[in-house]
């Protein structure tokens, strides 16, 4: 197991990141972040707060769970789901997706699938904290905190836990 | 034709004798059993093997006529000699029921043709098997009947009861009771009892058998005719034959291996190979009914032998017919369930095989050993085991409770009239 | 936590963990209702036959929703009763149509077991929608799920059942889910409907409500059928509801926020009085909405493949 992102590089990318945001969305005036469960919301709690420090605003934060979206579901067993929480109109927003990792793409897929399901945004945004290649679709993310290159048989693993917050790269499978 | 039987364990309950000797048959008839016979003849070594009566079975259902497709008399005879039987007394519930002299003679005519053991046919008590009018007993016992039964049901009228039991008496046969009030029964696929509640099943309470052997047990007190009650099942039915005997009253019972070997805990998964009637009972009754086959209150072993087609079997639990056969496997079942685990010695198992149930149905010359007598020899090895399957079976059909069961003391030569019709040794 | 069975047959087999799990599931999927959009691709291609052979409205339109909702295609089969005993085997009816491609075969039927019967027989999902008076699993999660979102909890709880419990399969899934979860469970009525052995169930058997209703947090109400009227289990309805039918003033001592259920579809006047039913501790339709959420978790979590090397 191999640490690939501290905790202070976590805070400056997430600085970074929110720089972007604000830049790429004149001010962040009509958006919102809407974090891909489970360690996407917690990055998008992360990234609010970035903005409201540098805004003095901070945008509405949802959280998808995107598991009845999923293409590979009949594939595997089905994961303990939990309920998707956006309790504002993304009719004609801004919307900027926020995940952790970004491997094949389809989590992305079937976020914007569900997405969808609740409206037409103006605009959707991917942001991700780590980007390993690997992609299957053509899916590429907007804002992006570090690059990897990351084999099949690795695992990224980020950890946002009680003032921790670490990003770990692991070769054996997982459990 | 000689046959010999050469270094056997010879076991003749009704003289209570077991020594390891010689056999000799001759002409059908037994012309020796004494040590080391020495004769030209067809010889068997049967060293370390059991050669016992030819076992009888007084409670099989042949399904001919009517029911060709579940068995003939022909294939039930043979699933017969296999179990090592070589007399069965056949229920009348064929289609049409065995309730005249014509029904008696097609039985016997047929077996004569086609069985392979003797077959003792009984009569119904009421034509139809209705329960309403007594059939002609008379005429038929000329025919061959060795007792009357309209089992598969009860005669509900208690009336009409007595007076079977009263007229049957000028006979000497045994009214032989398939004790179920219909009534408490109705409905009921199964023993009522917890396992019913879970598996929301309609229950037949112990109480339905044990009111009408109640009953007959007062109607032969009363008549002072020889009742038989057909596969009893329940804790108190043993108690109230215990007691009837104790007074003297001219009663008989019989328990199926079934019955001595599971519970109703095994319709759980809705197992219809449980599905029987009366229905398997909970662990007490079971043990209830070992006990009275050791102390004597329960006279004789019998099969209940039933077959049904697998297509019938399989549906659903209410709709599959009761009954499972089991004349193939009904003497490795009471050896490995009694004789294997001391609750009975080898002699008394032969006695309830052989020896009781001929003086049940008034056999005189079967169920023992005697010189001159016929030639009905089953030989056992107590140590034959196997694994029942559904290939296992002769029998037209095949539903057994005991497929998947390893069992042990299997009959390896059966003998019928000094003819060989089952081997496997 | 996962759940890898082919088939809900019943509660009885379930662990504690298994439930839970359903139970979570179904408060996922009820927010889904909430949505403009109420319905995701989770089962898209995924055929659901619907195989009842008796009668039933409720339990067949709420397993269609749900399985609609999930985007599973659905197919309806009715058949009566009466053809069962005699037509054609149902082996031989679940054959055809596995044949036909359903992932998933719920059925209905009158005879205890049936769903058994077929189970090992074929290699569809088999939801038990009811089976004769042995069990009826999915309407024993919804209750569960009614209970837990009303009280917050199940374990600790003293839950009542009253009627019919012999000839009742809702009774018998909801024994077993509440007593996994920790609940408490009375039996309530005549001894002619409650089977001689209930209490080797692990349950109190009571022949008054009077006695027991003070003591309960949820009541739930069975329907009554008038056959047991011909079998002889009961002198009349009339005098079933001057005994045990549930009325404002049979719930006097009972505590103010006893939840008051029923499975349906309810005989208004002789199980219970129309202001029980109507009142606001009443969560009868709030029952019939958490059925099509469970329904959906019970088909979402037997859907998945039995392979978890994932990407």
């Amino acid at each position: 197991m191999e640490r690939i992102m501290t905790k202070n590089e976590m805070v400056r990318v997430l600085k970074r990141l929110t720089a972007e945001i604000m830049e790429d969305t004149s001010g962040g005036k009509n958006i919102c972040l809407i974090g891909i469960r489970s360690m996407g919301v917690h990055l998008a709690e992360m990234l609010k707060n970035e903005i409201r420090k540098s805004e003095k605003k901070a945008p509405p934060v949802g959280i998808l769970d995107v598991s009845l979206y999923r293409d590979d579901f009949s594939r595997r067993l089905p994961r303990r789901i939990k309920e998707t929480v956006i309790d504002f109109d993304i009719e004609g927003k801004d919307v900027v997706l926020v995940d952790d990792v970004i491997w094949t793409g389809r989590t992305i897929r079937a976020a914007l699938d569900e997405l969808i399901d609740f409206g037409r945004p103006n605009r959707v945004w991917l942001c991700v904290l780590i980007d390993r290649g690997g992609r299957e679709l053509p899916v590429q993310p907007d804002f992006i905190g570090k690059k990897i290159e990351a084999e099949k048989n690795q695992w990224i693993e980020v950890k946002i836990e009680k003032g921790k917050a670490e990003v770990f790269l692991t070769t054996e499978g997982r459990k | 034709m000689k046959i010999l039987l050469k270094g056997g364990r010879v076991v003749d309950p009704s003289r209570n004798f077991s020594k390891v000797a010689d056999v000799l048959i001759e002409n059908g008839k037994i012309k020796k059993i004494a040590a080391d016979i020495n004769e030209k003849a067809r010889t068997f070594k049967v060293g370390g093997l059991v050669v016992c009566p030819g076992l009888i079975d007084i409670h099989v259902h042949l399904r001919e006529p009517g029911r060709e497709d579940e068995e003939t008399i022909a294939t039930g005879t043979r699933a017969a000699a296999k179990g090592g039987f070589t007399t069965v007394c056949a229920m009348p519930n064929t289609n049409p029921a065995v309730d005249s002299v014509s029904g008696v003679k097609y039985i016997l005519m047929t077996a004569a043709e086609s069985g392979i053991v003797r077959v003792l046919p009984y009569g119904a008590i009421t034509k139809g098997r209705r329960g309403e009018e007594l059939t002609e007993i008379g005429k038929m016992k000329k025919a061959g009947i060795v007792g009357i039964s309209d089992d598969g049901t009860s005669v509900m009228n208690a009336r009409v009861m007595r007076r079977a039991m009263e007229y049957s008496k000028m006979f000497d046969i045994p009214v032989v009771s398939h004790c179920e009030d219909l009534n408490l029964s109705a409905g009921g696929v199964m023993n009522e009892g917890r396992t019913s509640t879970i598996l929301g099943l309609r229950g037949i309470p112990p109480q339905a058998e044990e009111v009408m052997v109640a009953r007959d047990i007062a109607l032969a007190e009363l008549t002072g005719a020889r009742l038989h009650l057909a596969h009893i099942t329940t804790k108190r039915s043993v108690a109230l034959v215990r007691e009837a005997k104790k007074r003297k009253i001219k009663v008989t019972a019989e328990a199926t291996p079934h019955h001595l070997f599971f519970t109703d805990k095994f319709v759980e998964e809705y197992n219809t190979n449980a599905k029987v009637n009366p229905p398997l009972r909970s662990e007490e009754d079971r043990v209830a009914l070992m006990e009275g086959l050791r102390d004597g209150t329960i006279d004789c072993v019998a099969s209940d032998h039933a077959p049904h087609l697998d297509t019938e079997k399989n549906k659903e639990f209410d709709f599959a017919p009761f009954g499972v056969i089991g004349l193939e496997t009904a003497l490795p079942v009471v050896i490995t369930a009694l004789v294997k685990k001391k609750k009975l010695s080898l002699m008394d198992v032969i006695s309830k095989m052989s020896t009781r149930p001929a003086e049940i149905i008034g056999g005189h010359d079967l169920g023992k050993l005697v010189i001159g007598g016929v030639a009905d020899i089953t030989v056992i090895d107590l140590n034959k085991k196997k694994k029942i399957t559904s290939d296992f079976f002769v029998s037209k059909s095949a539903n057994s409770p005991f497929i998947g069961k390893n069992l042990s003391g299997f009959a390896v030569l059966t003998i019928f009239g000094g003819k060989v019709v089952f081997r496997d040794l | 936590m996962r759940f890898e069975r082919k088939d809900l047959l019943g509660l009885e087999n379930l662990t504690a963990d298994e439930i839970n799990l359903i139970l979570e599931t179904a408060v996922s999927m009820k927010e889904l209702f909430t949505r403009s959009v109420k319905k995701v691709p989770t089962l898209r291609g995924k055929t659901v036959v619907i195989l009842f052979y008796e009668p039933s409205t409720r339990t067949r339109v709420s397993f269609e929703l749900a399985a609609k909702r999930l985007s599973a295609d659905t197919v309806n089969i009715s058949s009566s009763s009466s053809s069962v005993a005699k037509g054609e085997s149902i082996i031989d009816t679940v054959k055809t149509i596995e044949a036909l491609g359903a992932d998933f075969i719920v059925i209905r039927h009158p005879s205890s077991g049936a769903p058994h019967l077929i189970s090992n027989r074929i290699s569809s999902s088999i939801i038990n929608a009811g089976d004769g008076m042995h069990e009826h699993p999915t309407q024993a999660l919804l209750d569960l799920f009614s209970i837990k979102e009303k009280k917050g909890r199940i374990a600790g709880l003293k839950v009542g059942i009253v009627g019919d419990i012999s000839h009742s399969r809702v009774a018998r899934s909801n024994i077993w889910g509440l007593k996994k979860l920790g609940a408490e469970v009375f039996l309530i009525g005549p001894p002619t409907l409650i089977p001689r052995d209930a209490e080797t169930l692990g349950v109190k058997v009571y022949y008054r409500l009077e006695k027991i209703i003070k003591k309960l947090d949820v009541i739930n109400i069975l329907r009554i059928q008038r056959e047991r009227q011909k079998d002889q289990l009961l002198p009349s309805m009339e005098e079933y509801n001057s005994i045990f039918g549930v009325s404002l003033s049979r719930l006097e001592k009972a505590r103010n926020d006893l939840v008051i259920m029923h499975p349906g579809p309810m005989n208004r006047g002789i199980e219970v009085t129309s202001p029980v039913a109507d009142s606001k501790n009443a969560i009868i339709n709030e029952q019939v909405k958490n059925g099509v959420a469970v329904r959906m978790a019970v088909l979402y979590l037997l859907a998945g493949g039995k392979n978890e090397n994932i990407a």
